[in-house]
């Protein structure tokens, strides 16, 4: 096995998601059939090899820092599932 | 009436000459979605009213000679392109309030070319999926038997221009989905080369990948919609500043003289016999059209399949980290504070595909995985990328198998997602690699299912693939075929 039940519980709590006690094992060997799957990349010799983030060939794309029209707070706190004083709410951080 | 066999070309002649008007173009298309979207499902939202006023509008534009590339042309677009003050749901209960506040630039692109939007089209969840069954809105059906899958993740994309429903569409292609789909459908389907079309309002599944591409009923259509969105955008800082040329200029072109590549690797001893059939007959269609068949090598191509979905994981896994019910999103908070509201919202929002990306992207990425998966991944690419920049030194464009089977039963793969990802062989390494690629028809299996020829090109090369298309496609007759709905 190349990831526990355990790990997979582990891996849940980083994505915030939770996983129902009767869908662990089923998802354990479908992330684990995966896993075992993609080792077979440690079969080529990639030293040396320089790691691709981007298809095409870039830099960091620098713009002029001026004022151009947005959409609006009003836009932007239209899908907002709680909002108040222009602002997004969430449940209570700190005590 | 009903217009579903006119070419976009013929419609905007009629609009022109006043012997159609787009209120009417625009009613007859609605009205053959009302007629087989319960067979397909196709769409996700159908803007009847939005559409009809636009049409209006485009027949004023048209009274006064003012016609651009699309006016007065209904299309359709995936339900991952953000549409102003229209539900833009991702085929995901997460989203399935959200509406948006702004057009995307591609979506922008098409109204200011007179386009009518009719709706929006269903998909696999956030574009996860090679059947289209992955959806919050339902399976789409593919209108050549409604038992079998249309191909994903753009399946409602594809399935909407082969019943006639309407005669271009907008769909996104990360590792295959415009092409697998069209391929299966039996229409023409184009990624093109990364950075060619913006990404700016397009929901992203894995931004390294992700490309915007257009599906059409014939080559022609196909060009037509990719000049009309292609090109730079400030907003999307991966788009590309090079010029976009008339892709229907020199459609005519050819294909004599011009060398195509067959990569050993894609022609494998168990390839479906109905795809190797209708493959080996396009290899002689274009012998007879004046090209130079060679065959070339891609040696990382079995290496893929991973490289790709551990890439694509890994990004989605932190794309889709906004979905947390704070800004947008169906909330659900039982008071267990912030950490307890994200957890309830994202496990009751997503489906089973998404999440097992999600799971397997953030455990790639994890602390002391990182090294191990995603950067082995990312030389992996460079490998695969190097294969073709190594072909194309060789050869002008090479052609391939789009899908190793044609479309399969819906159920048959779900609950095997790994083979599921293995169908996705000879189109995610382009995606990977960052050229551009087309699918367009060439046969029929013997239950009567398309099969879809591959042309890749090399990055920036579509004019040049569109031509080898349009040659092919004016040597045969398989695109005129359309399924009875």
């Amino acid at each position: 096995m190349k990831i526990s039940q355990k790990d997979v519980e582990h891996v849940a709590r980083l994505a915030r998601l939770t996983i129902a006690p009767e869908e662990l094992s089923a998802l354990t060997e479908q992330m684990d059939a995966v896993l075992g799957y993609v080792d077979k990349l440690n079969q080529l010799d990639t030293d040396g090899i320089e790691p691709m983030a981007h298809a095409v060939p870039m830099s960091n794309a620098f713009r002029e820092d001026d004022i151009k029209p947005s959409i609006g707070i009003e836009r932007a706190l239209q899908n907002a599932p709680a909002a108040g004083d222009n602002c997004f709410t969430v449940p209570k951080v700190i005590e | 009436m009903t217009f579903q066999k006119l070419t976009i070309q013929e419609m905007r002649q009629k609009l022109i000459s006043g012997q159609l008007t787009s209120v009417e173009l625009t009613q007859g298309c609605l009205d053959r979605i009302k007629a087989t979207d319960g067979q397909l499902n196709a769409f996700i939202t159908v803007c009847e009213e939005e559409a009809l006023a636009a049409a209006a509008e485009a027949d004023q534009q048209l009274a006064a000679g003012n016609a651009a590339l699309l006016t007065g042309i209904p299309v359709a677009v995936k339900d991952i392109f953000n549409t102003l003050d229209v539900r833009t749901t991702c085929a995901s209960k997460i989203l399935d309030n959200y509406v948006s506040p702004y057009d995307a630039t591609t979506i922008t692109k098409l109204r200011d070319q007179g386009a009518i939007i009719v709706g929006k089209l269903n998909m696999d969840e956030f574009a996860m999926g090679s059947s289209g069954e992955n959806s919050a809105a339902g399976a789409v059906r593919n209108p050549w038997d409604t038992e079998r899958v249309p191909g994903g993740s753009s399946s409602g994309s594809a399935a909407a221009v082969a019943a006639g429903q309407v005669v271009a569409t907008l769909g996104t292609d990360t590792g295959g989905s415009v092409r697998q789909p069209a391929s299966h459908c039996g229409v023409v389907g184009l990624k093109p080369t990364y950075g060619r079309v913006s990404r700016y309002g397009v929901v992203a599944f894995a931004s390294s990948l992700d490309q915007v591409g257009p599906v059409a009923g014939n080559v022609e259509d196909c060009a037509l919609m990719l000049g009309a969105v292609a090109g730079y955008d400030p907003a999307d800082s991966t788009s590309v500043d090079c010029p976009v040329p008339d892709y229907l200029e020199n459609l005519k072109a050819g294909v004599s003289g011009k060398k195509i590549g067959l990569p050993k690797e894609y022609f494998i001893d168990g390839l479906d016999p109905d795809i190797k059939k209708g493959i080996d007959a396009a290899i002689e269609t274009y012998r007879q059209l004046g090209a130079e068949i060679v065959e070339v090598s891609l040696p990382h191509t079995d290496y893929s399949v991973a490289c790709y979905y551990l890439i694509a994981m890994a990004e989605a896994s932190s794309n889709l980290a906004r979905y947390d019910g704070v800004r947008f999103g169906a909330r659900q908070d039982s008071g267990d504070g912030l950490n307890g509201m994200y957890q309830q919202t994202r496990s009751a929002g997503f489906g089973d595909e998404v999440k097992r990306r999600i799971m397997l992207g953030t455990y790639a990425l994890s602390s002391g995985y990182y090294d191990a998966y995603y950067l082995k991944a990312q030389k992996v690419r460079t490998l695969i990328r190097q294969d073709f920049q190594h072909v194309f030194e060789q050869v002008d464009m090479l052609l391939t198998p789009v899908a190793p089977t044609p479309a399969f039963k819906i159920g048959e793969m779900v609950n095997d997602p790994l083979q599921m990802y293995l169908s996705d062989i000879f189109t995610i390494p382009t995606n990977l690699a960052g050229t551009c690629a087309m699918s367009l028809p060439c046969g029929f299996s013997e239950d009567g299912l398309p099969v879809g020829l591959q042309l890749i090109g090399k990055p920036f090369a579509e004019a040049e693939m569109l031509q080898a298309a349009y040659a092919f496609e004016q040597a045969t007759d398989w695109h005129k075929r359309a399924p009875e709905l």
